[in-house]
């Protein structure tokens, strides 16, 4: 078989890969990903396709095309191609594949990306066909072999054999190498798989539970240096002079250097740049900032809900209807702007060598980081190397469309010309102060209910910034990150209206862990919930008796949730309360129920139990890992976390001490029942966050009378 | 010129006693299981024992850990087989696994003073470890683990 014939397969096979180059270079001088797969591809390594090596030394050598900052890919991919390769789970080994959207584009994007939780779902299929190709070479090269039929040729564990003969993937993987590369691989039936659907241990654990795991802040080159930038504490703000004297006198700063997006101080230690940065005296040019307050801004947003905007969703007469009605509620939901503050903050390495250019970076669209830097420096894309770090978090931050990062670290290098290497470290005060938030968000509200109890109109306005418009994301017209999930809600309401207010302003912003989902089922669980309370209805039968006939997975986790719980329709037993909300986000369906008791002002989470309809279970351990921590994650965020911009624009927030972390003894207990589902894989990293707030609002109100118009409960007063 | 007694070796290294532990640790003794989060004692990321206590390396200068013995997540245990880190990886704990070796470096030091902690205790001792991802509930059930086999 020549490389030309495995080409030929790769362009023709529809869904496993399009592609015409496989990269089989090592990557190992980088030291990328190298806790996990060695960083090299061994000499006679068998590469039936773009995703899978097969070395003599019997490892198998998984390119995972996705980022894996913990949401579990690294593991969830190596368990797809095990699956259909028969792999013994102990050969397996997963490295960062390289930048390359042609053999690794996210097949729900078109490029190179992670996000949206579609990791698994877009590979589902892709790395099963790539396991099923790789499995039918090696039995065909044993069958070669040994002179059988390869139908009675079978693979168990890593190990080929016919009954009298059998050999390792190692031994056969020169011979596969050569054998004719199948143009429809089979995959399994989910009744023979073995793996997919067990608690697989994490491929990653060992090397993040011994300080190995490299992240993008643990490469060092020789002589490099490290590198801070001087950021405007006012969002927009540029740089009108600055004076560096001071800082070049600190030990171990070599250079002070203006680029676009700051003043970079060059260091020989992170200590010294640190403080070369605080003996920095800038003037900053504020005619493009945004210099009003948080508070400010939802006013001009509440404002602007009062004016119609577009209509994104209309089914009926919704204003007829509440003005016939006999009860109607109105409600103006306020959330604030939001920081990711990934544990990692955000950093880069770069290395210029005579014209070349090696770069080491959590990119979660390395393609487009890969550009940006391609083009600052003027090199050839084929000399840029990017290697995918694991990352220490990202919760979105560091899913760039504009390549912010890539765009700072090539500007660093250029700034510094000719060969060296500098590291670009964010320090949390950048985190927290450099924008690209979850944006600032106003919902009204209102709904109508009949004489017999029955919602009969529902409006949802929706006031925010656009996330995607002109990045490459942006479809024209309205976004619907901006809206999802205030529209296409699973319930049979007859009259209703969704309009979207497009606001404008210098503030970046960003998709933050579920994205619209983090204030739309906020906005819509807890008005419904007030809507069920006001015609005296129960929150889980009277969404249940709302809910499609056609929303029948929305209906199964609820039900599943209810049972999980006990749900005995009792809102409040003795000082605890309890509290539903269902939200379908990334097609993955979940439902929570939550208990809660007041402590000292603030609600005190005792309990969730959430139910998931997430397609077929990959990993259920992955799965109830996720769902814990995208609680986690939500219920801190409302309980805790306002991004304020203050008087003249300022940000309030510049460490952890005022955006405050949820702490371990904040933590529910998290009980986690997965639905059992022949469906394909949908997402898990996100869903778990949209319906913790809500839940928690619902049952706060039963205990106090109030769910929170704006968010967090801290900030709220409540 | 200072010395420091890292993981039982003895080095001198080139720095203004001044400078942080955490980022003498790392970008002059090259060891980077140790993390920053935040620089200022708030997110345990930086988490090292000196002289057996858990510590908050970057609230901590190289002056200060002058003739103390200091321990990384590199020396907890010369094979990462320390009771606490064979249940962490047993009960899967670390998902990005940023905030990991603070939290592993927090719970060995606890069970050195407490070999049985109740689980207040745990959530006591563990308050000042950050982490993003929401572990905690998996902590806690590891440190338990760690103590007691169950």
């Amino acid at each position: 078989m020549t490389v030309q014939n495995r080409r030929q397969f790769l362009a023709s096979s529809a869904g496993l890969v399009i592609g015409v180059a496989l990269p089989l270079k090592g990557r190992a001088q980088s030291g990328a990903a190298a806790a996990l797969g060695d960083g090299t591809i061994a000499e006679g390594a068998f590469a039936p396709n773009a995703f899978i090596r097969i070395a003599p030394d019997n490892t198998v050598t998984v390119l995972c095309k996705h980022i894996e900052f913990g949401q579990g890919p690294y593991t969830g991919l190596a368990t797809l191609v095990a699956e259909e390769l028969d792999a013994d789970w102990s050969q397996m080994r997963v490295e960062s594949a390289p930048a390359n959207d042609e053999l690794y584009k996210n097949l729900a994007f078109g490029l190179q990306g992670t996000g949206g939780s579609t990791a698994m779902a877009n590979s589902f299929m892709q790395m099963r066909q790539a396991g099923a190709a790789a499995r039918t070479m090696l039995v065909s090269a044993a069958a070669d072999r040994w002179g059988v039929d390869p139908s009675t040729v079978s693979v168990e564990k890593g190990v080929v054999s016919d009954g009298s003969n059998s050999a390792t993937f190692g031994e056969l993987a020169e011979a596969a190498a050569e054998a004719r590369v199948p143009v429809e691989p089979a995959v399994k039936n989910p009744s023979e798989f073995t793996l997919i659907g067990t608690d697989v241990p994490k491929v990653d654990s060992r090397a993040k539970s011994n300080g190995t795991a490299m992240f993008t802040m643990d490469v060092y080159r020789d002589g490099m240096e490290t590198v801070v930038t001087r950021r405007p504490s006012v969002i927009g703000a540029t740089v009108a002079s600055y004076d560096d004297s001071a800082a070049l006198d600190v030990p171990g700063v070599t250079a002070v250097r203006q680029i676009p997006q700051g003043i970079a101080v060059y260091a020989t230690s992170t200590y010294a740049a640190l403080k070369g940065r605080e003996a920095l005296s800038v003037e900053w040019d504020m005619s493009n900032a945004e210099t009003r307050s948080s508070d400010e801004i939802f006013a001009d947003f509440r404002e602007m809900a009062n004016s119609q905007g577009t209509v994104v969703e209309e089914t009926g007469d919704s204003a007829g209807a509440i003005e016939g009605a006999e009860t109607v509620l109105e409600a103006t939901f306020e959330f604030p702007f939001l920081a990711h503050a990934p544990m990692e903050p955000l950093d880069a390495v770069i290395e210029v060598t005579d014209g070349a250019a090696e770069v080491w970076m959590g990119a979660q669209f390395p393609t487009a980081d890969k550009g940006v830097i391609t083009q600052t420096l003027g090199l050839n894309p084929e000399d840029v190397t990017m290697n995918v770090m694991l990352a220490g978090g990202s919760f979105g931050r560091r899913a760039q469309p504009t390549a912010h990062i890539g765009a700072e670290i090539a500007e660093i290098a250029k700034a510094a010309g000719g060969n060296g290497s500098w590291k670009l470290v964010w320090t949390r005060e950048d985190d927290l102060t450099g924008a690209y938030y979850r944006p600032i968000t106003v919902h009204k509200m209102r709904g109508g209910i009949d004489a017999e109890g029955n919602i009969v109109g529902w409006e949802d306005r929706v006031v925010n910034q656009s996330i995607t418009a002109g990045t490459p994301f942006d479809q024209g017209g309205a976004d619907p990150t901006s809206f999802e999930g205030s529209t296409k809600m699973p319930y049979d309401l007859p009259n209703v209206t969704v309009d979207w207010v497009k606001a404008d302003m210098p503030v970046p912003v960003l998709w933050w862990r579920s994205v619209g989902h983090t204030h739309t089922a906020y906005a819509t669980e807890v008005f419904l919930d007030e809507l069920l309370e006001a015609a005296g209805k129960d929150p889980v039968q009277g969404r249940l008796d709302l809910i499609k006939d056609e929303a029948g997975r929305d209906r199964g986790v609820l039900e599943r949730v209810a049972e999980l719980a006990g749900w005995d329709g009792q809102r409040v037993k003795g000082d605890r309360a309890y509290g539903v909300a269902v939200h379908e986000s990334f097609s993955s369906y979940v439902a929570q129920i939550v208990e809660v008791s007041d402590q000292g002002g603030m609600p005190k989470v005792h309990k969730v139990w959430c139910a998931i309809d997430c397609g077929v279970a990959v990993n259920p351990n992955v799965i109830r890992a996720q769902i814990e921590g995208g609680v986690g994650y939500g219920l801190g965020t409302a309980l805790f976390n306002a991004l304020e911009l203050g008087e003249g624009g300022e940000v309030r927030q510049k460490n952890f001490d005022t955006y405050r972390m949820l702490r371990i003894s904040e933590m529910p207990d998290v009980e986690v029942a997965i639905i059992e589902s022949e469906m394909d894989p949908t997402g898990v990293g996100e869903p778990g966050t949209p319906p913790i707030a809500p839940a928690v609002a619902n049952a706060w109100r039963a205990l106090k009378g109030e769910s929170p118009r704006r968010l967090p409960f801290k900030q709220a007063g409540v | 010129m200072a010395k420091l007694i890292l993981n039982g070796a003895e080095q001198e290294v080139a720095v203004d006693p001044g400078m942080p532990l955490l980022w003498a640790i790392r970008d002059i003794s090259g060891l980077s299981g140790t993390k920053y989060g935040c620089g200022v004692g708030l997110c345990g990321a930086c988490t090292v024992h000196v002289d057996g206590s858990a510590e908050r390396s970057c609230q901590i200068t190289v002056g200060d850990v002058e003739g103390k013995q200091v321990t990384t997540i590199e020396g907890l245990d010369p094979a990462g087989d320390h009771r606490v880190q064979v249940a962490w990886r047993e009960l899967s704990v670390p998902q990005c696994g940023f905030c990991q070796s603070g939290q592993i470096m927090q719970a060995a030091a606890l069970l050195e003073e407490k070999p049985e902690p109740s689980d207040e205790e745990i959530l006591a001792a563990m308050a000042g470890n950050v982490c993003r991802c929401g572990c905690y509930q998996r902590i806690v059930e590891a440190v338990r683990l760690a103590s007691t086999g169950i």
